[in-house]
Order: structure tokens, then sequence, then C-alpha cells
């Protein structure tokens, strides 16, 4: 797989990641670099080998089913650039 | 169980200007799982909080902040799959799906891609007429809900409000095997009746709490059955996914309307678009969601701060042996056991608390009077009054207490209609009212043999032309049953009237 410009741009704007135009050709061949090792990965044989999830044999957490949070309105709006009666207020997004 | 010797009813067909088109649908339902927090944090799930007060760090998105999934929320999931008799993977995982919208603050949403947590099942659908439509259930899946934006508090700005975010849903995903509006709303239906039953999500659409996608396409007759004998997508048209539908009304016009559009682009010569539409009940319309279109690259990829999810088969056999009787169950034994109609069971059932009620009602009594009693008289009492079940001013105890009253003779059909009446609004035992207010049926055959030659004594006239007209005994029995204030036994009523008339 190889990543040219447009790819790259593309990849920018969709993780809202504002790039410079000139910047983008070697942002691309960074991309390239790094796939390229994620091939050479390819090599290895992995058959009948198990995903990796954990290095240590551990079990998903769990929470029972208890209501232990929330009830912070003003600590969750405080970073917010902008908050009107207890919302987020965002620039209109509209379909 | 149902005697399943169900047909499969008819594809809904459409006329076109160039021959007949036929509908194929699948669904996408997604409906809030029902526990008191979220999935991945100790935040309130419960509706009509105020804006964002039931939203812990983690839902907010704020860095550091790690998601800690929550059991119940599992249980319900696996209890919902066991409902449709799917299989459950005993070991699922989490992905995230990448995109940017402001009711969305992680900026992913967290989902099961790869390995949901229940896999096939199937859900019967009944059309009426002996047919049902059995569909396919491809997968259930848990994932976190976005948040909510409302747009007409300000013109300029958008208001967010993330209580609902990282609330569970289920997405519960069938195959195309619908095929027509009117089944696409059944099967809602019977899913939300299977839910509710499951006590795994409360059903409520008008708050957003059960909603579905519909995938859409259509193609010539022939077509389907090529596609179900080979799985080849390519014999059917290219589908458009409807958003976010959350009546069973609009579900119905959607479709239509937009089935209706892909056949006007198709005999017009052109290509349908595979895209994501909404739906505007108001111009009853579908249009194109452009936006969606661009964002349609999620990069999913299996979310790092979570580990699969491995349960064991001890614990799943643990809420299978607790799973309540389902609606299909329950319509049969209510046919069989009280000897109930197809469709009296059917109404009997939609809701669970309804059939609990009647069943109840129905313990030890005539099984077909209490049906008739809940749903005609009970029902419609309630209707009028706009009430529910849940705050039904009779109780079981009551309703039966009347429907005693009738078997023992001791009140006639009308009266009870009364006595029901007094009962709604008053409340009381029936029996101590039927008592203190005199309205027992009169069965003594004296009394009512006395209002009669009185009857007889003082309309000459009448009497003179029943002799020529039998049929005219029946305003006899109406003045008598007048001037008993109802409470004679019609029965002994109609068979002195004749006889005391001569006919």
């Amino acid at each position: 797989m190889s990543i040219d410009t447009e790819t790259a741009r593309r990849v920018a704007k969709l993780a809202r990641i504002k790039v410079e135009e000139a910047a983008l050709p070697a942002l691309a061949s960074e991309f390239n670099a790094i796939l390229g090792f994620i091939e050479q990965l390819n090599e290895v044989d992995i058959d009948g080998v198990e995903p990796m999830t954990s290095v240590t044999p551990m079990r998903l957490k769990r929470r029972s089913d208890v209501v232990t949070d929330g009830n912070q309105q003003a600590a969750v709006l405080k970073n917010a650039p902008d908050a009107r009666e207890g919302f987020f207020a965002v620039p209109k997004v509209v379909e | 169980m149902l005697d399943l010797t169900y047909e499969a009813p008819k594809a809904k067909v459409i006329a076109g200007a160039t021959g007949d088109w036929e509908l194929v649908i699948g669904m996408e339902v997604h409906a809030q799982v029902a526990t008191k927090a979220k999935l991945f944090s100790g935040a309130s799930t419960e509706f009509g909080a105020e804006p964002n007060a039931n939203v812990a760090f983690v839902d907010a998105g704020m860095p550091g902040m790690l998601p800690v999934i929550n059991e119940g929320c599992i249980a319900q999931a696996v209890r919902t799959g066991l409902g449709i008799k799917a299989q459950i993977n005993l070991r699922s995982a989490f992905d995230r799906k990448n995109y940017f919208y402001p009711d969305l603050p992680q900026g992913y949403q967290i989902s099961q891609l790869f390995h949901p947590i229940v896999g096939e099942g199937e859900v019967t659908v009944e059309m009426g007429n002996g047919t049902a439509r059995r569909v396919r259930i491809e997968r259930i899946h848990l994932e976190q809900d976005a948040g909510k934006s409302i747009h007409d508090m300000d013109p300029h700005m958008s208001f967010v409000d993330l209580n609902r975010t990282g609330v569970a849903l289920m997405e519960i995903v069938s195959r195309p095997d619908i095929r027509g509006p009117e089944e696409a709303a059944a099967y809602v239906v019977k899913l939300r009746q299977i839910l509710r039953y499951l006590g795994t999500c409360d059903g409520n659409m008008q708050n957003g709490n059960l909603r579905a996608d519909v995938n859409v396409s259509v193609c010539r007759p022939g077509d389907y059955e090529k596609f179900a004998a080979t799985g080849d997508f390519g014999h059917l048209g290219t589908r458009c996914e409807i958003k976010n539908m959350n009546s069973m009304r609009f579900i119905q016009m959607a479709i239509d309307y937009e089935a209706r559009r892909q056949i006007a682009i198709l005999e017009d010569g052109g290509k349908v678009d595979q895209e994501t539409r909404l739906y505007d009940p108001d111009k009853n319309e579908t249009r194109s969601m452009r936006s969606k279109e661009e964002a349609h690259d999620y990069r999913y990829f299996p979310d790092p701060d979570l580990m699969p999810l491995e349960i064991e088969q001890a614990w799943v056999d643990d809420i299978a042996s607790s799973l309540p009787e389902l609606p299909d169950a329950k319509k049969a034994r209510f046919m069989s056991a009280f000897g109930l109609t197809d469709y009296d069971a059917s109404v009997l059932t939609a809701e669970v608390e309804n059939a609990h009620y009647f069943e109840e009602v129905a313990q030890g009594r005539d099984g077909k009077t209490a049906a008739n009693w809940v749903i005609n008289e009970l029902f419609g009492r309630l209707r009028k009054e706009g009430h529910d079940i849940d705050d039904c001013p009779v109780s079981p105890a009551q309703l039966g207490g009347i429907i005693d009253l009738i078997a023992k003779g001791e009140i006639s059909g009308k009266i009870a209609k009364d006595l029901f009446e007094i009962v709604f609004t008053e409340g009381g035992d029936p029996a101590a009212i039927v008592e203190t207010r005199g309205m027992k049926q009169v069965t003594d055959t004296s009394a009512i043999e006395a209002a009669v030659e009185q009857v007889i004594a003082e309309n000459p006239a009448q009497v003179e032309k029943a002799k020529q007209n039998p049929k005219l005994a029946g305003w006899f029995v109406g003045q008598v049953m007048k001037l008993t204030g109802g409470k004679a036994n019609p029965a002994a009523v109609n068979e002195i009237v004749a006889q005391k008339l001569g006919l």
C-alpha cells in the first residue's frame, strides 16, 4: 500500500488536523515508511498464534450497574468555550 | 409454543410503468439498554434530567479517563440474545468508530463491529390470516449512544446535552428478510414487545429509546428468490438507508416513499446512489444526508482501552434460566388454556402488564368472559380516560369480583356495567356495593310475575298488538326491566312475558 499526497490530505481532514499544503508530501512519505515497517511484520509466520491482548493474564474489569457518578454540570462545562443554560453551545450544526 | 403452520406472506408489489417491482428491507434497530448506569461510566441513564447532569468525565471525553464496562449492560444484551433464540458469543470485543460531531466528545463511538456479543437469531412476525414472516437477526452488538443536539433554542448556535452520551444501546441488525412497509412496522412492534417482556429496553419510542434505521431497495419479481438461493446481493437493487425513525407510521410512510423514489429513478434509466437519507414527515419525503456521506470513512480499529469481553457459559445459562415466558408462548398458552381467539390472545399479550392483569382476572374464572371484560370494558374505559393499565383504578380482584357476581346470577350483565362504572370511578368492593345499593338481580319469579302483570294491566292496547305480532313482546320485556330498575333476570322476564301474553 502506498500513500499519496491526496490520501494524506484526506486522512488529515478526517482527523480534523490542519496540515499546510506544502507539508503534505513529507507526511505522505512518513506514512509510507510506517506502513513499510508494518508490511515487513507481515512476513512473520503467525499461523496458530492467538492475538495477544494483554501482557499479563488479565480479565476485562467490570463495574456493577450502580449510579456512582454525575451531578457535576459545572465541572463538565468548565472547559467549554461557550456554555449556556447548562448546555454546551456550538456553532449551528443542522441537517 | 405457537403452532407454526404459517405461510410466508406475499411481498409487497408496486406497479411501475415498466412492470412490477418488489421491496427488500433490512433494519437496524437501536434499543436503549434498560440499566441504571451507562455502558462505560457510573453516570445515570435517567431520562429528563437537567442538561449535562448525568455526565461522568468518561462520557465527556476528558483526557486520561478510562472506560469500565457495566456488567448490567452485558447481562441485558445476553438476555436479549437468548430472547430471540440467538447464539451468544462468549468472546466479543469493542472497536472504535471514528467521526467528529459535537454530541460525541470522545471523537469516536465504542461499538462492536468485528466481534459482536450476540450472533444469529430470529423473530417471528405474524401478519394475520395465518401468515408470518420469519425475520432472521444477523447480530446484536453493544455500543454507546451519542448526546443530543438542540437546534431551535438559538438562531446561530446548537445546544448540546451529553446526558445520553455513553448510554448503552443494543443495535439489532436484521437480514434483508422484510418485504413490505407493513411487515417492517410489524417487525418493530414484535421486537419491541419481546424487549419489553424481557425487560431489556423500555421501548419508549417517543423518548428515542427505540429507533430504527431502515435499508430499502427495490428489485424485479424473481430477483429476491435468486438472492435467497445464492446469497449474492448483486441480484438486489442498490439500497438506501433511512436513519433514525421513531414512529411505526413514519417507518411505513418513509419506506413507501423511498421505494417509489427509487422506482422512478430506475424507470427513467437512472441509477440509485447508495446513501443515507432522512425522512421528513411534514413533507412526506426522504432526502439525502450529504454531511454523513463525507464522514463515512469510520477507520474502525480495536479499542486499546478495552480488553476483549469474555463471559462464561454458566453465567449465560443462569440468565437463560431466568427468562420470562415470551410473547409467542404466552399467546399460545392463552389460546389453549383459556380458550381465547387468536385475536383476543394477541390483544391481551401485546403488553406484558396487560397479560398479567388478564391472567389474574381469569384465574379460576371463565377465560372468555374475563377476556371480554378486560378487552371491551376495561381497555375501552382506560382508553377513554387516557390511562394505562399501570394506573388502572380497578384491580384484577375487583374486576374478578364483578364477573363472579354475574356468574352467580346475582347481577345482570347490564347492571354489571353500571357496577363496573361505580367501581372504576369510586372504587370499593363490588359485592358490598351491590348489597348496599340494592343492585341485586331479582330472580324471585313472583316479584317478576307481579311486574309483568302490572305492565300488561296498564297497557291493554299493546297487549292486543302483541297478540297479532309476537315480536312486540320485546317491548314488554323492556317495560318490565324499567319497572324493576334493570334488576330483573332477563331470561326469567322473557319467559314470563311470553307465558302471560299467551305467545
